[in-house]
């Protein structure tokens, strides 16, 4: 018998064919979308588009039968930055340019360095006094903090008993605790005039408030989290029986529950007298809550590294700070980068949650602008609004992190 | 690592230094501990000072007293002159009836997109994975507010009065009306008979993978299964009555009664959670899938195996085992976010313990009960999954 000669369709009908019709069940299950599809799409189109008003007038809105754009139109102000201080906004504007653009430059491995460090570590007091504005009061609390710090780290790096940076990180450290002990810690000796108006952090809101809350956290909660996972892995049970007890309570509690314990709770805690503030309560259970995840992330990441590599630097005789971060942290960090980035989309969506302790951030100020009686019905499309925003950020991370794996592991030939 | 044994009684006893690595070791877990024990001090009695001064009760004792507060939704008996442990029972049964309601619903649809989004089909493929990058990059609170905004919109519903009844179910501002059969011997007969026939063909299934194992045949259960399903039922069902009345829902001056309803707080938080967490889902069954190797599939296919079977017999039970885990932190994670029907209002635990927090003052007793309450159904649920894991977990030989 003779075989047919094969029918030569155009490229357009075999892709057709191939990917839509390749089977009857394929066929069917075609049919019904495209079905579905010109029922429910013309309706999505004439409520968001066709019937939608655009121009910020309330009363058109209601005549109208589509949505109400308007509205965010006459509220994109009071929805991007909160309460602030309308004449200013400029601040929380160049705080939103100056932390986008600090992410962005985070997010090229090629600037990773101490530059890139030092430059975040000026930013984030900046952006803090760019925001507050007023006179800026420093506490003795931080500059003896700073000093016994620096003391502390100076002590951790060997340096030799003779040596003048010795002597001088020993006499700050003298200087920060005896300053700690002696009363009055919290006068303020220095005074920094900003020249801007004083806006307290009540009035903070907006997409700059949900990007401080996100960035700070994760920034913040990253030695924590590394302090942690080492605890976990640590051969020492006192430590590993707290980290775990620590990582497991957090893991296994709502964010809201830790959220409501830092705003209620840590006003009971502290000597009477000291008053944290709402925005900073928030921020220190963030930081709390991230590092638990966080933590886990980077355990992932200390499993990874090859076990000859902990045997090499012991049989190097390498003290264990010197085994941890000259040796597997370096290495185990590197591995954790694209889990972390989702990590990190994980608490930008999650800092939405702060709108149930009486915080204003995105979703917060939206529900702000639609308390005004004229357009409390449209509360939808600012919700909508709000949730392409958030898309917008997650997704662009999410595409980052997915790119960032595929080119991690093709530098490490994994 | 090579263990040198040293000869009994001859090694002289060794000086430890303070150098050598176990008594570094216990000082510094002694020293760690102290700094930990000091702040925890610390903050106790800066907390009980506290406490004081504001002349706020500690302990337990206000879970006796009365709540005074109503709950919209109950699933056991409630009124506001119970005390505060029954109010707090009522919204734990209500986290977790919304909690296991949406793990099932998010396991199905999330299968479903999962499994789409690796289908041949172009549109299919392309429209879920659409659903999971569109949905699970939107905050679930933010998703729960706006499905509770659309519901509770007289845009985009009816209120009561002006509803129009289609198969007698309303959908309304104020939730979905819709009949249910009249209380009756007989339709809790049919549950029964339902559980019972569930059970018999769990058994009925053993046994025939026993069969199988034996004698290398299986006779299918499904025409059985469906007969046993229906069968039982509706047997008990008519042996105690037949009962036929059905509670109707009627508009009775400016609201609906009668009937079932399903709240809009409740069907927002459930919506939100199911939704998010599918997408979630689908990602992870779909990577689960992607992790079975090709050569599997076309050995399966070499064999002469159908597509469906090839599916359900050789590469699910595969996924599984790189689902699971990842599948287990969703659950946890679905449940830990119905705390956020605190949002909308929908009575959870966390609702009903902020509630007393405010009327009794008592926020720590009220933030330690939540997290313990937690805890424990994160720790019941991981024990149940970890189960689950090692039971379909690869038997090496």
């Amino acid at each position: 018998m003779e075989a047919a000669p094969p029918k030569i369709l155009d490229d357009r009908a075999q892709w057709l064919r191939a990917n839509l019709f390749s089977s009857p069940l394929n066929s069917a299950l075609t049919i019904l979308i495209l079905v579905a599809l010109a029922l429910v799409v013309p309706k999505i189109l004439s409520w968001a588009l066709f019937n939608a008003v655009f121009a910020p007038d309330p009363q058109a809105c209601r005549a109208a039968k589509g949505a109400c754009w308007g509205f965010i139109v006459e509220k994109f102000r009071l929805m991007t930055f909160g309460t602030y201080p309308y004449e200013q906004q400029w601040r929380p504007l160049a705080v939103t340019i100056l932390l986008l653009s600090l992410i962005g430059a985070t997010m090229n491995l090629r600037l990773w360095g101490r530059r890139l460090w030092i430059t975040w570590a000026i930013c984030v007091p900046l952006m803090w006094i760019l925001m507050r504005g007023g006179s800026i009061r420093i506490p003795w609390v931080l500059i003896s903090g700073a000093l016994v710090l620096t003391g502390l780290i100076g002590l951790a790096r060997n340096i030799g008993f003779r040596d003048w940076r010795f002597i001088s990180t020993l006499v700050l450290l003298l200087a920060g605790v005896y300053r700690f002990a002696s009363s009055g810690v919290f006068d303020y000796p220095l005074f920094l005039a900003t020249g801007m108006p004083l806006v307290e952090t009540d009035k903070w809101g907006g997409l700059p408030l949900t990007l401080i809350l996100s960035a700070n956290g994760i920034v913040f909660s990253f030695p924590l989290a590394v302090a942690l996972a080492l605890g976990r892995r640590s051969e020492l049970p006192v430590i590993r029986a707290l980290s775990v007890g620590y990582i497991e309570i957090v893991r296994g509690v709502p964010l809201i529950t830790v959220l409501f314990m830092a705003s209620l709770m840590i006003p009971l805690f502290l000597p009477s007298g000291i008053t944290v503030d709402k925005l900073l309560r928030a921020q220190i259970g963030f930081i709390l809550f991230a590092a638990a995840y966080e933590a886990e992330v980077i355990r992932g990441g200390l499993q990874a590294v090859p076990k000859g590599q902990y045997e090499a630097a012991d049989a190097l005789g390498l003290s264990y700070w010197n085994k941890m971060g000259l040796i597997v942290l370096p290495q185990a960090l590197k591995v954790v980068i694209p889990p972390m980035v989702n990590t990190f989309i994980g608490f930008f969506k999650d800092t939405s949650l702060v709108i149930i302790i009486g915080l204003f951030d995105l979703l917060g100020a939206v529900r702000l602008a639609s308390s005004d009686v004229e357009w409390r019905i449209f509360y939808v499309e600012g919700l909508v609004f709000v949730a392409l925003v958030y898309f917008a950020f997650c997704y662009t991370m999410a595409v980052y992190a997915r790119r960032l794996e595929t080119h991690l592991n093709v530098t490490t030939g994994r | 690592m090579t263990v040198v044994s040293e000869p009994k009684g001859a090694s002289p006893p060794r000086r430890r230094s303070f150098y050598d690595k176990d008594v570094q070791a216990i000082v510094w877990q002694a020293v760690f501990l102290c700094v930990v024990v000091a702040i925890g001090w610390f903050l106790y009695r800066n907390t009980m000072q506290n406490l004081a001064a504001r002349n706020i009760k500690t302990g337990f004792d206000f879970l006796g007293s009365e709540a005074g507060f109503e709950i919209g939704e109950t699933l056991i008996a409630y009124s506001p002159a119970a005390n505060y442990t029954r109010a707090l029972a009522v919204g734990f049964l209500n986290t977790l009836q919304v909690a296991i309601i949406g793990i099932v619903l998010a396991t199905l649809l999330g299968i479903a997109v999962g499994i789409g989004s690796l289908s041949k089909n172009w549109l299919v493929a392309k429209l879920t994975a659409g659903y999971i990058h569109f949905l699970r990059n939107i905050p679930v609170l933010l998703q729960i507010v706006l499905w509770y905004t659309i519901l509770i919109s007289e845009r985009f519903l009816p209120g009561p009065r002006q509803a129009e009844a289609f198969l007698g179910i309303f959908a309304t501002q104020r939730g979905v009306y819709f009949p249910v059969p009249q209380a009756h011997a007989g339709w809790t007969a049919a549950l029964v008979g339902f559980l019972l026939a569930a059970v018999a063909l769990t058994l009925m299934s053993r046994w025939n993978a026993q069969r199988r194992e034996d004698t290398g045949t299986a006779r299918s259960l499904f025409l059985p299964g469906v007969a046993l399903l229906m069968g039982v039922p509706f047997l008990a069902w008519a042996l105690n009555g037949a009962p036929t009345a059905i509670d109707w829902p009627t508009l009775r001056g400016f609201n609906l009664s009668g009937g079932a309803r399903i709240t809009p707080e409740f069907a927002a938080v459930l919506f939100g959670l199911t939704v998010y967490t599918s997408a979630f889902i689908g990602e992870i069954v779909r990577s689960g899938i992607m992790a079975v190797p090709k050569g599997q599939t076309e050995a399966a296919r070499a064999l002469g195996l159908k597509p469906s079977v090839i599916l359900r017999k050789v590469i699910l039970p595969q996924a599984m085992r790189v689902i699971v885990p990842p599948l287990t932190s969703q659950y946890l994670n679905l449940t830990k976010n119905s705390s956020l029907s605190v949002a909308v209002g929908y009575p959870d635990l966390v609702n009903v313990a902020n509630t007393t927090i405010n009327q009794t003052g008592q926020a720590i007793e009220g933030v330690t009960i939540i997290m313990i309450v937690y805890l424990v159904t994160s720790l019941a649920t991981s024990a149940f999954m970890n189960w689950y894991n090692e039971r379909i977990a690869l038997v090496e030989r």
